[in-house]
């Protein structure tokens, strides 16, 4: 009785975060799913994102101008990435790793060390700890927004031409798109989301840390692909499927509440996500062989 | 319409697995020509596609069409002018997008993508209309991802994309290749009715020597990187297999032509 009140205390807590890390997620989502990109730059963006918004604020700046910057400052780190792999040929993901690694430095030297502090005594923030209730309704109004834009974006002429490319970049060439501007603003885009990100996580946390991003991929993926395999043959419009992803990344975290409150030492947080992320990751492979074991059992060929 | 002037392409030059596969071609395709191009493999036809279309850039030569230079023009911004059906049925098409979507994308090539909505109300009339006029029932699955549908229905679909926007020229490479001879002659037969309905300047690559005499007002045939035979007019008309064998045979000066082109 006392595992579940104690576990009942700590779902708003999850609910938040879920929702907060909901919007980074979906950043991954357009590049993962929608563009066909391993994007590992947001380890780094999400801090760019957070360490820009903690700096401006800490300098009198409003807080939705911060959010602002936020959002840019994560973008420039998705076109450094963009420029890496399209102007100068370096392969997907070494290009995300390698402006990822570039970040960690700047990250510091915007922050000026390796921890900023944002109180919510101070600042009129928009999420805390200290309010995890209304803390979710913002999120969630974020959430909201940030799904409806997105669903309008690659319903246009241009977001359909960023779908194209992921799809199939040789035909998206033939039928005239510069793929090369499509990944551009893909990845743009993908890492403006995680970097506001970044400032709604710093403001709930009420600091930023230039490791807050250690691993962020991983969450982000874990939510992208437990809300395909959850829902993915559920939901086939765009807008539930992108829904799909937040509650992957609530699920992620009410997960994560749960086997701390079994007991699970925090050090060993990481191992279990990537366990936890390469177990989902490894579901549909591994349904599709199990299919191809029963159909070639069942001796149907597939001419 | 094109003009490629003594074009030449060598992959991996410098290594041991140097290869020059086109070797000095030049070709003149007047409007409305349509041109069917065999050859066995290796012989060039496809880098000869594929120089045209843009997907790498020659070595040397010029490629005209239509009066403007594009030897250098990237590939997304020849395809303003240039429509292209692929061998694979994947790769014409975008799987995991809706018919209508993959229509809508092709309908906007050569022009600017902007924030106006991806496919409109009329358009998808438009679309129900043409996809009619192919005869595979189509135009009741307009939503329907392409991923779903069978190569010669993808083939057919890509017919369709390439020629939406009137191209100034209509690139076939090995089209129908992939797919069983009934689905083969289907698509051909579409092939036709849009290259006609058009009367579209076309290059077509292919393995079928009957479809490349039926089809077309002239053949070429490439060897080595060159262009062997180049039949046209009343010639072309009463072609046979044997004749075309016995032509390739005295062009080149080789009797490997039965086992190349039989086989390939």
């Amino acid at each position: 009785m006392q595992f579940i009140s104690s576990l009942l205390k700590m779902l708003p807590d999850a609910a938040a975060q879920g929702l907060i890390w909901g919007i980074m997620a979906l950043g991954v989502y357009i590049t993962y799913k929608v563009l066909d990109y391993s994007d590992l730059t947001v380890d780094g963006s999400i801090v760019t994102g957070g360490a820009v918004f903690a700096l401006l604020v800490l300098n009198g700046v409003p807080i939705a101008v911060a959010m602002v910057a936020s959002f840019i400052a994560g973008s420039i780190a998705g076109l450094l990435t963009a420029l890496l792999h399209t102007r100068l040929g370096i392969p997907p993901i070494l290009s995300g790793i390698l402006t990822q690694l570039g970040l960690y430095s700047i990250n510091l030297r915007i922050m000026g060390k390796s921890l900023l502090a944002v109180s919510v005594d101070k600042f009129p923030l928009l999420v805390s700890t200290r309010n995890q209730g209304a803390s979710c309704l913002v999120a969630l109004l974020f959430v909201v927004a940030v799904i409806g834009l997105m669903y309008w974006f690659f319903g246009t002429e241009l977001g359909c031409s960023i779908r194209a490319t992921g799809a199939n970049a040789n035909m998206s060439r033939a039928q005239g798109i510069n793929t090369n501007n499509t990944k551009l603003l893909g990845l743009v885009l993908g890492n403006g989301l995680v970097g506001l990100s970044g400032a709604l996580y710093t403001q709930y946390l009420g600091s930023v840390t230039v490791n807050m991003g250690r691993g962020a991929i991983v969450i982000g993926l874990a939510a992208v692909i437990i809300g395909e395999v959850l829902f993915g043959k559920l939901f086939s419009n765009f807008a539930l499927k992108l829904a799909s992803v937040v509650i992957g990344a609530i699920l992620y975290y009410v997960v994560i509440a749960l086997v701390i409150q079994l007991g699970l030492n925090t050090d060993d947080l990481k191992l279990f996500s990537a366990v936890f992320v390469a177990i989902f990751l490894a579901v549909p492979h591994l349904k599709e062989k199990l299919h191809l074991h029963k159909k070639t059992k069942g001796g149907v060929s597939r001419a | 319409m094109l003009d490629i002037q003594n074009i030449f392409k060598t992959f991996n030059a410098g290594t041991v697995n140097e290869k020059t596969a086109l070797n000095g071609v030049s070709l003149h395709l007047n409007e409305g020509e349509s041109v069917a191009v065999i050859g066995g493999n290796g012989a060039g036809k496809s880098t000869l596609m594929n120089s045209v279309a843009g997907t790498w850039f020659v070595d040397s030569g010029r490629i005209v069409l239509d009066g403007m230079d594009i030897t250098h023009l990237p590939e997304h911004k020849r395809a303003k002018y240039i429509g292209r059906v692929f061998q694979d049925p994947m790769m014409g098409t975008a799987a995991t997008m809706q018919i209508e979507e993959n229509l809508a994308l092709a309908l906007r090539r050569g022009q600017g993508r902007t924030l106006r909505s991806g496919i409109t109300r009329g358009e998808r009339e438009m679309f129900r209309e043409l996809l009619s006029t192919l005869d595979l029932g189509l135009e009741d699955r307009l939503t329907a991802k392409v991923g779903l549908l069978s190569g010669g229905q993808r083939q057919a679909l890509t017919l369709l994309m390439a020629s939406l926007v009137k191209p100034k020229l209509l690139l076939l490479d090995e089209h129908t290749a992939a797919l069983d001879p009934k689905t083969a002659a289907k698509v051909m037969a579409v092939t036709r009715t849009i290259v006609n309905r058009d009367a579209l300047t076309t290059l077509m690559i292919t393995h079928n020597m009957r479809d490349a005499i039926e089809y077309g007002d002239r053949l070429i045939m490439m060897y080595e990187g060159r262009i062997a035979l180049d039949i046209a007019g009343e010639e072309k008309q009463k072609l046979t297999v044997e004749d075309l064998l016995a032509k390739f045979g005295q062009a080149t000066g080789s009797d490997e032509a039965d086992d190349k082109l039989l086989l390939s």
